[in-house]
């Protein structure tokens, strides 16, 4: 049953990765749904709080009077629910086990890694934060080959739940390249991500949900004033 | 899908490459398994699994699948006879996802951290383990006799460890963490899972598990090296 006639939401926000997650999902599906964007500094909204009272994170998708919580979690019932729109998951087992064991690094080392590029003081201190982000992105070319056979995407002709997990963190990849001045993506080491980001962004499930780098840019250093505790840069 | 090779590389007292053995012998698949020393890696062992170096790795026709959550959706997968691990419907299949993320995340580190810590620290990590036991009480209320219904599913293979090891953290570390007042349906829960067919003739024992627990809680504690996994 596609349940096509009941309302979704997601509760989430412009500049979150795994936010961007679901609405790329959906609108793989074609799914017309409700975006509900979490008020970034006035605290939780009571429908967050209610939705998701276990960890009362973003994003949440609501489905008719069904709140799903967990980015990975919600991409793979997107694909379960509506299962007569393009597929997301592979339908191998074994590719399914890859590109969840791949999501999965991306999500507890390749990520954390990124965000320590960020916040690391002194040269030496990036400059090993840097060298641990390219050791994962090496990793990923690799899994990208063996993924992709010869073709666009980590999902084949068709992006799928490894290039939704990964393609969702190209804005603040983008973002830490341009703050630390560095090219994490490039021809000489990784040119088949390379290749692969330029096409993932421009996709018409992505193109409009995307977060443009330069808002991107401004709002992190908004969240670093704050978190140093100046008065946040006028927007 | 008989007559395919399926091997097993694990680790006596890994409950994760537990959760493995147990799936692969409640959907009666065969399978060689491999003995891994994890405080000396086999070349193979970091051949197979070059990222993160570790138990359960399941090589079956060749292919190698890595995770114990990742290996039982592959199992239930490739093997769709019964018994099935995870619901048919989607929202119960988001659901028995998140509460098993939330388990790892939340139960089992804080149980290992409660095991080989003291003080304080120890009093803080059987908090934090008892809090998140809490929610998972909460979903075995009205269930029938497991989380997968009538049979053993997905859910209660992650959480397996609860029934056997548990118990073992709790008194190496001179804790209490399942209180028969606050934990009624989880120690019920863990009474029938661990008197399952499967389950009871696949357990580490316990002589052992203590033996071995109480020099990961000396050499922690000595090292003060505060959170490390096997």
């Amino acid at each position: 049953m596609e349940k096509s006639d009941v309302k979704v939401k997601v509760l989430g926000s412009w500049s979150s990765p795994f936010v961007l997650r679901a609405r790329i999902a959906l609108n793989i599906k074609s799914v017309n749904y409700e975006f509900l964007q979490e008020r970034l500094w006035e605290g939780k909204s009571e429908l967050l709080l209610k939705s998701n009272p276990v960890h009362k994170k973003i994003p949440v998708l609501i489905h008719g009077e069904q709140p799903i919580c967990e980015s990975l979690i919600i991409v793979q019932y997107i694909d379960e629910a509506w299962s007569s729109g393009p597929s997301i998951l592979p339908s191998d087992p074994y590719e399914r086990a890859t590109a969840r064991f791949w999501a999965a690094y991306l999500d507890e080392k390749w990520f954390p890694s990124m965000r320590s590029v960020g916040i690391a003081q002194g040269d030496d201190a990036k400059k090993a934060a840097i060298a641990q982000v390219e050791e994962g992105l090496a990793l990923l070319e690799e899994a990208f080959a063996k993924c992709s056979k010869g073709k666009a995407f980590f999902g084949g002709d068709q992006i799928g739940f490894l290039d939704i997990s990964f393609g969702s963190f190209l804005g603040w990849l983008r973002v830490t390249e341009k703050m630390s001045e560095t090219k994490l993506l490039s021809e000489a080491k990784t040119p088949a991500l390379l290749s692969w980001a330029h096409k993932f962004c421009s996709h018409p499930a992505v193109k409009d949900v995307m977060p443009d780098t330069e808002k991107l840019a401004e709002f992190s250093k908004t969240i670093l004033a704050r978190f140093r505790g100046a008065a946040p840069p006028k927007s | 899908m008989a007559n395919e090779k399926v091997k097993l590389h694990g680790f006596w007292v890994s409950p994760f490459a537990n959760r493995v053995k147990w799936a692969l012998k409640l959907k009666g698949i065969e399978y060689e398994y491999m003995e891994e020393d994890v405080w000396n890696k086999s070349n193979l062992l970091i051949q197979l699994n070059p990222v993160y170096k570790k138990v359960p790795v399941l090589v079956h026709n060749g292919k190698v699948i890595l995770e114990s959550f990742l290996i039982l959706e592959y199992i239930d997968e490739t093997w769709n006879q019964n018994p099935l691990l995870l619901p048919q419907d989607p929202s119960q299949r988001a659901l028995t996802r998140f509460w098993a993320k939330f388990a790892e995340e939340k139960i089992f580190e804080a149980a290992f951290n409660a095991l080989c810590s003291h003080g304080d620290e120890q009093k803080k990590a059987v908090q934090l383990t008892m809090e998140a036991m809490e929610k998972i009480e909460g979903e075995l209320k009205g269930k029938q006799q497991f989380f997968g219904g009538e049979s053993i599913g997905y859910l209660d293979i992650i959480l397996g460890w609860i029934s056997y090891m548990l118990p073992v953290f709790e008194e190496v570390g001179s804790v209490q963490i399942l209180d028969p007042v606050k934990f009624p349906a989880t120690i019920a829960w863990s009474n029938r899972f661990l008197n399952h067919p499967v389950i009871k003739d696949t357990l580490p024992p316990k002589e052992k598990m203590l033996v071995y627990f109480q020099e990961r809680r000396h050499i922690i504690s000595c090292a003060n090296l505060g959170w490390i996994k096997f």
